[in-house]
């Protein structure tokens, strides 16, 4: 039997950390709705199975994601994740090969070198022991990259870095002295034995020309043992539990379990995968526009884990999606800020430990006797029978060209349509929402759907990005809902709608709502190419700006708006397009106002390029042939 | 021959500058980039507060640049401007090039143009127009709907582009408020059975025999003032005008139909002034006008030496303060000139 004590802080790490994992498995499932559970069960014992493996291979190791954003930042996740899992692993196999007998407890592995100093002398042996002092070197590089990071971001091509709580340091000390000291206590028992590949045999011969390698590396087996026992004990209770939270994340996703809206486990998975890698930082425009640099989601998140008050950071954002769009882990940013923004949720803010593990259920306060509900004085409605409602919302009703183009294109199209809030409708409660008002929201919700179903409409049309995303999610309809754009695409592709075209340079922004918060891309586009010359920038489609009037900030002034609506016209228009296009009114009238380039709404460009009723009919039309003459 | 000096902009201000340092002995080179001088006072009707006809003014200020050491420079904008050895040359977008001691800047201020401000509907819908609109129909003689009718519900709305961060000016004009009053007035007088609306935020009344008007319209016409800030603006089927706007005094939504509505458009930087400041390294401040060198005793003074300002290019004025401002103006250059001779 190889022991020796310096091996207890290891072993005790490890096996407080496997057991850790486990209970907090059970935990977490046990948390997830009954649904969800099956969904899990499915996907674990079923075809997602491969999927969520390649995907931890790819993501949790490989870093691919990471890769994308910053090839730099990328290798160093990738060297310290993948160079540390084919250490352990080909150290496992050493050990069972090389070691005096097969299956061996863990630390066998993790400490071979110590037992078998004399291993790697010749044949297969040495040529283990390179592969070994390989990978050893590869992590160091990328640890060196990590150290230098924390100094100097850019370095791993980044703006910001995140700012790290004592816990968090304490642990990151930890992992960044494991693999010195791994280095040191080989290349000391190596320098004593005479044995070593290229990098622990050449440090220990130099070391041990000078220093008695024999003592020396004993305490550094011990640093090492401490350090890894430290950063085991350390881990759920700092950043570095995304490790563990990701595997099991992974698998809940890949069996399609979603945030959906409310708080659960699979929301605590994703608050505990996060590892603050600092990427949603760099997207952020609150950070690049404004300088606002506390509030992006690695902060939100690392408040929710760590009990804090985050109120303040949970409204300052303007729930563009950028971070979603860019997160490598994949973590839901936006529909958890949500969560976050909604009143009696108390699932993420537990007090205690204890608390956190046992959460209270939801309280739902009942409306007390006698209390009106907020929006009690609408009065029912009763709307005329039709096929296609229009729904302009009150941001185009603030925008009359986008609502006159719209019915143009409507009474040009020839479909039987109402015009539901012409005379001013009822909010489509999406701003109400945003501002954590569900319960008011819904009040809205049932109102407009009560006005809906009473139409007996198979079409909602509506104008406003906004509104179309709270159709779409929060509104149980038997209708079809279309955004505008993507009406009057089907009214060219149905050959109803004649249009011109001209030879307008035109660059499209992509609306937040519609774009990343809806996933309408494309549509948009094709019926730009139909009348004008559409022009490509970086700001496409996933990359767009926004605009910076988004309703989902609460916090930042018209100062701190107008600033960051400056830098996406700057972005937007690098090509000098004649026209700007947008396809959300609220869009439309904050870039308006950053810039000299004229801004139009989609609808308006196509309104002005309809081709004019064929002349025949002003023979009949008594009012036409008045005032222009036949040709 | 005396010190020469560079007046850019002959509008109310800058004649009334250009005037009197031409009769101080001065050279005086006075620029304007339209071909007639006279600025935003020629797009007036009648004046506040004692409906005093506009063309009074224009004459007293043609009568004030008429003098023996002053050239006028009519179709001509200044494009640059450089310091050479305490020398002021100007370059002009006609190829001149004018040499100066002394530099007055009297480029004044552009209306807010009202299509910003989208949901009033300014540039689509016919009836929507500008104060500015409305004084040229008084200049007419007739104030109609564009389809020929006679409007008989006319809403007049406060503060468009001013006040309104949204726009990007929290500053106010100070002059709208006024200016409604006094064009409500004169609607009544013209269209006798007319009913005419205000919607305003405050009412600011501050300058001489503004309340007594402000009475008067009450009084004697029978203005209504509404306060709340107008929301929106839609058209109905017969072409007369939807306005939402909240009565904050009532505490109640009103929706009304008009004939016809005027937008009061607020004072901002003019378009000349800000190329100017760009071209010249002029400091301008929150307001996006000029920046003046001391609120209390450098209004006219600017943060280089010899370059003065005049009127409504560093803050929102009514004709009085700016001819007032550009006396002042006067009084600096003169003393800054005496400093070089000595």
């Amino acid at each position: 039997m190889q022991f020796d004590p310096f091996v207890i802080p290891f072993n005790v790490g490890l096996y407080f950390i496997l057991i850790y994992a486990v209970v907090r498995s059970v935990i977490w499932f046990r948390g997830l709705s009954r649904p969800d559970k099956l969904r899990l069960q499915r996907g674990f014992f079923g075809r997602s199975f491969g999927q969520s493996i390649r995907e931890i291979f790819m993501e949790s190791l490989i870093h691919r994601r990471i890769f994308k954003a910053s090839p730099r930042l990328g290798y160093m996740h990738m060297s310290l994740a993948f160079g540390w899992f084919l250490l352990i692993l080909f150290g496992t196999l050493e050990a069972d090969i090389f070691g005096e007998k097969h299956l061996n407890p863990p630390y066998k592995a993790i400490f071979f070198k110590f037992f078998n100093p004399d291993h790697g002398r010749s044949g297969l042996e040495a040529v283990w022991a390179f592969l070994m002092d390989f990978l050893l070197a590869f992590i160091l590089s990328g640890l060196l990259l990590a150290v230098i990071k924390r100094v100097w971001s850019r370095v791993v091509g980044m703006k910001k870095t995140t700012k790290l709580k004592a816990l968090d340091k304490v642990a990151m000390l930890s992992l960044w002295s494991v693999f010195p000291s791994r280095l040191l206590a080989e290349s000391f028992t190596s320098g004593a034995y005479g044995t070593g590949s290229f990098l622990t045999g050449s440090l220990g011969s130099w070391l041990s020309s000078f220093l008695p390698a024999h003592e020396m590396a004993y305490p550094f087996w011990w640093l090492y043992s401490l350090s890894l026992g430290a950063f085991f004990i350390l881990l759920p209770v700092t950043r570095y539990m995304h490790i563990p939270s990701e595997l099991f994340l992974i698998f809940a996703r890949n069996s399609g379990i979603r945030t959906g809206d409310r708080a659960g486990a699979f929301t605590e998975m994703q608050i505990y995968s996060c590892s603050s890698c600092g990427i949603c930082i760099d997207v952020c425009q609150l950070n690049f526009s404004t300088g606002i640099t506390n509030i992006q989601s690695a902060y939100l998140l690392k408040g929710i884990r760590n009990d804090k008050d985050v109120s303040d950071i949970a409204f300052n954002c303007l729930m563009c999606g950028r971070c979603d769009q860019n997160c490598p882990v994949g973590i839901e940013l936006t529909p958890i800020r949500m969560i976050q923004r909604r009143a009696g949720e108390p699932q993420l803010k537990a007090k205690s430990l204890l608390k956190r593990y046992f959460p209270d259920n939801p309280v739902v306060q009942p409306l007390k006797n006698g209390t009106e509900p907020a929006f009690a004085f609408l009065k029912p409605q009763e709307p005329e029978k039709t096929d296609v409602l229009y729904f302009a919302g009150c941001m185009t009703h603030l925008t009359p060209s986008i609502k006159n183009a719209m019915i143009s294109i409507l009474e040009a199209s020839g479909v039987k349509y109402t015009f539901i809030d012409k005379d001013g409708g009822v909010c489509c409660g999406r701003p109400l929402m945003l501002a954590g008002q569900t319960k008011e929201a819904r009040e809205l919700i049932n109102f407009n759907s009560e006005l809906i179903w009473k139409s007996g409409a198979h079409t909602l049309v509506t104008s406003c990005p906004i509104c179309y995303k709270i159709f779409k999610e929060s509104y149980y309809l038997d209708v079809e809902v279309l955004h505008h754009t993507q009406f009057i695409k089907d009214l060219i592709d149905e050959g109803i709608l004649k249009l011109n075209f001209s030879r307008k340079k035109v660059t499209y922004h992509t609306p937040c709502d519609l774009g990343r918060g809806s996933g309408v891309y494309d549509e948009p586009k094709e019926v730009l190419r139909h009348v004008v010359r559409l022009q490509k920038t970086d700001a496409d489609d996933e990359n767009a700006p926004c605009c910076g009037g988004s309703l989902g900030n609460m916090k930042i002034n018209h100062h701190q708006r107008h600033k960051i609506a400056v830098d996406a016209v700057r972005m937007l228009t690098v090509k000098d397009p004649d026209i700007l296009a947008t396809s959300c009114p609220l869009c439309k009238k904050t870039l308006a106002a950053a810039t000299g380039t004229r801004v139009a709404d989609i609808a308006e460009i196509v309104a002005e390029a309809i081709v004019p009723a064929d002349p025949v009919k002003r023979f009949t039309d008594p009012l036409h042939r008045m005032k222009q003459p036949v040709i | 021959m005396g010190r020469r000096v560079v007046v850019i902009g002959a509008g109310a201000a800058g004649m009334e500058a250009a005037g009197q340092l031409a009769k101080a002995g001065c050279s005086v080179t006075l620029v304007e980039k339209e071909e007639e001088t006279g600025g935003n006072v020629r797009n007036w009707y009648h004046l506040f507060p004692d409906h005093r006809d506009s063309k009074e003014v224009i004459s007293y200020l043609d009568s004030r640049v008429a003098h023996k050491n002053l050239t006028l420079i009519t179709g001509t904008t200044v494009e640059d401007m450089e310091q050479d050895h305490g020398q002021f040359i100007l370059k002009t977008g006609d190829g001149m090039a004018l040499e100066a001691d002394a530099v007055v800047v009297s480029t004044g201020f552009d209306l807010f143009r009202s299509e910003r401000k989208e949901e009033y509907g300014y540039g689509i819908y016919d009836n929507v127009i500008s104060s500015a609109d409305l004084e040229k129909m008084f200049r007419k003689g007739e104030v109609l709907r564009h389809d020929g009718e006679i409007p008989r519900r006319i809403g007049l709305v406060h503060c468009v582009g001013s006040r309104d961060e949204k726009v990007g000016n929290p500053y106010c004009s100070k002059l709208c408020c006024v200016t409604a009053v006094k064009q409500a007035m004169e609607l009544k007088k013209k269209l006798n059975t007319a009913r005419v609306f205000c919607f305003y935020m405050d009412m600011r009344m501050g300058g001489a025999l503004y309340e007594e008007l402000y009475r008067e319209s009450q009084e004697k016409y029978g203005i209504n003032y509404i306060r709340g800030k107008v929301s929106e603006v839609s058209e109905n089927f017969d072409n007369r005008l939807v306005v939402k706007v909240e009565d904050t005094l009532a505490g109640r939504p009103l929706k009304m139909e008009l004939d016809m509505l005027v937008l009061m458009a607020g004072m901002e930087m003019s378009e000349s002034g800000a190329r100017l400041a760009r071209a010249a390294g002029l400091k301008t401040g929150e307001n996006k006008f000029f920046a003046i060198a001391d609120h209390h005793f450098g209004s006219n003074k600017s943060e280089l030496n010899g370059i003065f300002y005049a009127g409504t290019c560093t803050m929102p004025m009514n004709i009085t303060e700016t001819i007032s401002h550009a006396r002042a103006a006067v009084a600096d250059v003169l003393d800054y000139l005496n400093t070089l001779s000595g």
